[in-house]
């Protein structure tokens, strides 16, 4: 769906015409859409504004609804699903850690996800680059007694069981996580990238 | 049909008006016609067959040893019991559809207790019973493990009210087991135990499917009984086992031709690895795999060497990305049937387009139903990539966010022969997203393409177009579902009024009221039941159409706190055993 569809579904959906311009994007705005399959961030974000205000009720509040066996659905409860903040963008995102296998992975992911960031391996360390204004990002995530750590330094299977949520932290500020533990050989799925 | 029996026929309604010319023109003796009829399976056959005449009946009766009921309510244990006097193998089927779904209470009903009595009377060399969605109790399993010596099959799908104490009698006492298949039931699971009750005489087992019981059983007893059981062809586990332990069940069982893992997710060691390649490579008649719980792309080359024989593979329980499923389907050029979380995406389901030209059935499951974001799970894309590259494509049942009429027109061109057509546009209400406007033409590409079509689950917006649509071309529908969809009563009206095959109608939360289940008066004896839920129906209505159809049963239950006009659940089927006995109090019988 193309910017300005979005954009007139939106208008349409307000009353008396007022024009509301809800302008969102990540640091260095993608406006161009990825080989037609997946939506620029903005599409997505308009999209459900307008699904938002026409449906009185969310998903969850109707009654066996979508149709799926209740069989089925208590098993698809273990998906890990955890929010994925960036600094500067105003929406989160959500993955499902279970689908991933490593931290690579996961971080490429990220980068499909948020489309103007690209993964940039610098002295081991994992970090997301927006090539548009050169900033850095670092992925952090809240464990399970909230405290915030950096990404990457324990096995994955342990990273998934423990974590919140995930945060990708601007890189000025993340100075005080940096230099965690001296680095450990990059092999296997743990830490290496 | 034979031209031989087709020649009686004729010869014989001659004679069966006349009361002592039962035999005399009769060109057949019973015993040649028993024969005959014995071959026949299909229970549609044998219905038509029992409808020629009075002697074609009682010989139909005589020969028949598979009795399938398709709603428990229509006849009673009695009336099955004086027809039928040598039943082998029993299918009963008993809550509406929707219970799957939580819109029908606990307690119920279907309670399978006193068929099983009957059963115990009357067909004492009972061998097979498939139960889908009754109830049953610990003590009815006991019952049945201890009433039939000759007990061999038990497959139940869907049920609840049981507990692996039931399973405990069942592996105790069947001696001659040959089936035992657990699917998806309400199960309250007390442990494992119950695998370690078959006697370590017990040899005669071919199927064993225990995939959908969470706790653990003794590993020793399971490799002891898969050894001992060379007849095993089905095996699922249940995520309990490890995938060494499933290696070790492998080396037992080479030949198995459907297979269930259990937990894909192990660290292995290279050894364990190779052993495990080894074995899955020695299954040179796997037809069907399944489970494959947690599996990635660390453990899934394993099964590439037995993929090329697979025509059935079912990932719905496994949380595959894109990447993970080009690889396995790559491997698979035999498949015909594909089941899949939609983690997948449309990029995962382009590869099956491309590796998998004789598919004929895909079912996308939502990994997360609830979750709004519409970056997840898949599109119209992922539907018309399979539609390009698998022009077989006859069963499909496809959950997603998004959908466009145009999209669809291109899939039924793609694939004029679908039969089965079941698509779930997640958010209620949905139209197609470029247009905007309702998804009627989708739906009416379907039923104008696809002549062959039995079974229709329409979703997204849509008005009494899409039904008009149906009652003129699906001619030959025989399952209908519809959801949050039409405008008046005139969509079910058309339905109803135009689709001669139709069997069983469920519909919720739709604007269909009095005019449209009373418009249908003469057609619900022809259909096997009627469910509306939060509809438009009165209980006027509901009253008028139980007084004026006394062959149907019209039951109604009532929401809390609702108005006392409003029949909040309309279940109305055709019944010959009359209104159930056993209806709980939140049940009105009208």
């Amino acid at each position: 769906m193309s910017p300005e569809n979005t954009k007139e579904l939106l208008e349409s959906e307000t009353s008396g015409g007022l024009k509301t311009e809800l302008t969102l994007g990540l640091p260095g705005d993608s406006q161009v859409q990825k080989s037609g399959i997946k939506r620029g961030f903005t599409d997505v974000v308009h999209l459900n504004d307008a699904i938002a205000e026409s449906q009185p009720h969310s998903k969850a509040q109707v009654v066996g609804w979508p149709p799926v066996r209740t069989y089925r659905k208590n098993l698809m409860k273990n998906g890990k699903y955890v929010k994925v903040a960036v600094d500067g963008a105003p929406y989160l995102r959500k993955v499902n850690l279970e689908i991933y296998s490593s931290y690579q992975d996961l971080l490429t992911a990220m980068g499909d996800m948020f489309t103007c960031l690209t993964i940039c391996n610098v002295l081991n360390e994992r970090k997301l680059m927006d090539s548009a204004n050169g900033e850095e990002y670092v992925p952090t995530y809240e464990d399970k007694d909230g405290d915030w750590m950096l990404v990457g330094d324990v096995p994955w299977k342990m990273f998934v069981e423990s974590c919140k949520r995930l945060r990708l932290m601007k890189s000025s500020e993340a100075i005080g996580l940096g230099s965690a533990a001296p680095s450990t050989p990059s092999k296997g799925s743990s830490i290496s990238c | 049909m034979d031209p031989k029996l087709k020649k009686t026929k004729d010869s014989s309604s001659n004679s069966a008006n006349s009361p002592d010319s039962t035999h005399s023109s009769f060109p057949f003796p019973d015993e040649v016609l028993e024969r005959v009829l014995s071959l026949l399976h299909s229970h549609k056959d044998r219905s038509s067959v029992s409808l020629v005449c009075k002697d074609w009946y009682n010989a139909e009766r005589w020969t028949r040893t598979k009795l399938f009921i398709g709603n428990c309510y229509s006849v009673s244990p009695e009336i099955v019991a004086r027809r039928f006097p040598r039943i082998k193998s029993v299918t009963l089927k008993g809550k509406p559809r929707f219970s799957d779904f939580n819109l029908v209470p606990q307690y119920w009903g279907a309670d399978v207790h006193s068929w099983l009595v009957m059963f115990a009377k009357v067909y004492p060399f009972l061998e097979e019973l498939r139960l889908k969605r009754m109830t049953l109790s610990d003590e009815s399993l006991k019952f049945l493990a201890t009433s039939f010596p000759g007990f061999k099959a038990l497959s139940l799908l869907s049920c609840d009210g049981f507990s692996t104490d039931g399973l405990k009698a069942i592996a105790t006492h069947c001696k001659n087991l040959t089936e035992l298949d657990i699917q998806e039931n309400g199960i309250d699971d007390f442990g494992g135990g119950w695998l370690s009750c078959f006697s370590e005489n017990c040899s005669s087992l071919e199927v064993l499917n225990f995939a959908s019981l969470s706790s653990d059983v003794s590993f020793d007893a399971l490799e002891k009984l898969v050894r001992r059981c060379k007849s095993l062809r089905i095996l699922k586990v249940n995520k309990s086992i490890s995938l060494d332990q499933l290696q070790q069940l492998l080396v037992q069982a080479p030949q198995l031709i459907e297979l269930g893992t259990g937990s894909f997710q192990q660290e292995l060691t290279p050894r364990q690895y190779e052993d495990l390649e080894t074995a899955f490579s020695k299954c040179k008649n796997l037809q069907t795999l399944s489970g494959l719980w947690e599996a990635t792309s660390l453990h899934l080359p394993v099964l590439y060497a037995a993929c090329a024989s697979l025509t059935f593979l079912n990932l719905s329980y496994a949380t595959l990305r894109s990447d993970e499923l080009a690889k396995l389907v790559a491997h698979s050029p035999n498949l015909r049937r594909l089941w899949v979380l939609d983690t997948v995406e449309d990029k995962g389901l382009e590869t099956v387009g491309s590796s998998c030209p004789l598919l004929e059935e895909l079912r996308v499951y939502p990994a997360d139903p609830f979750e709004l974001d519409l970056h997840h799970g898949v599109t119209e894309a992922g539907f018309l990539a399979v539609s390009h590259g698998c022009r077989k494509l006859h069963y499909v049942l496809y959950f997603c966010r998004q959908m466009t009429n145009a999209a669809v027109a291109t899939i039924v061109q793609n694939c004029p022969d679908f039969t089965h057509f079941r698509l779930c546009i997640m958010n209620p209400g949905e139209p197609d997203y470029l247009t905007n406007e309702p998804m009627d033409e989708a739906f009416g590409a379907v039923v104008k393409t696809c002549t062959n079509l039995q079974r229709l689950a329409v979703s997204g917006l849509l008005t009494d177009l899409t039904f008009e649509y149906i009652g003129r071309y699906a001619k030959n529908l025989e399952t209908l579902s519809v959801a949050f969809a039409g405008s008046s009563d005139r969509g079910m009206q058309c339905v109803l009024q135009g689709c001669p095959k139709l069997r069983k109608l469920e519909i919720r939360d739709s604007p269909f009221g009095n005019a449209a289940l009373l418009s249908g008066v003469e057609k619900y004896e022809t259909m096997r039941s009627l469910w509306m839920s939060a509809c438009n129906v009165t209980m006027s209505a509901c009253r008028l159409l139980a007084k004026d159809m006394p062959r149907l049963n019209v039951e109604v239950m009532r929401d809390e706190g609702s108005d006392d006009r409003q029949a909040d659940k309309v279940y109305v089927y055709r019944s010959v055993a009359g209104p159930r006995r056993d209806a709980p109090p939140f049940v009105l019988t009208l």
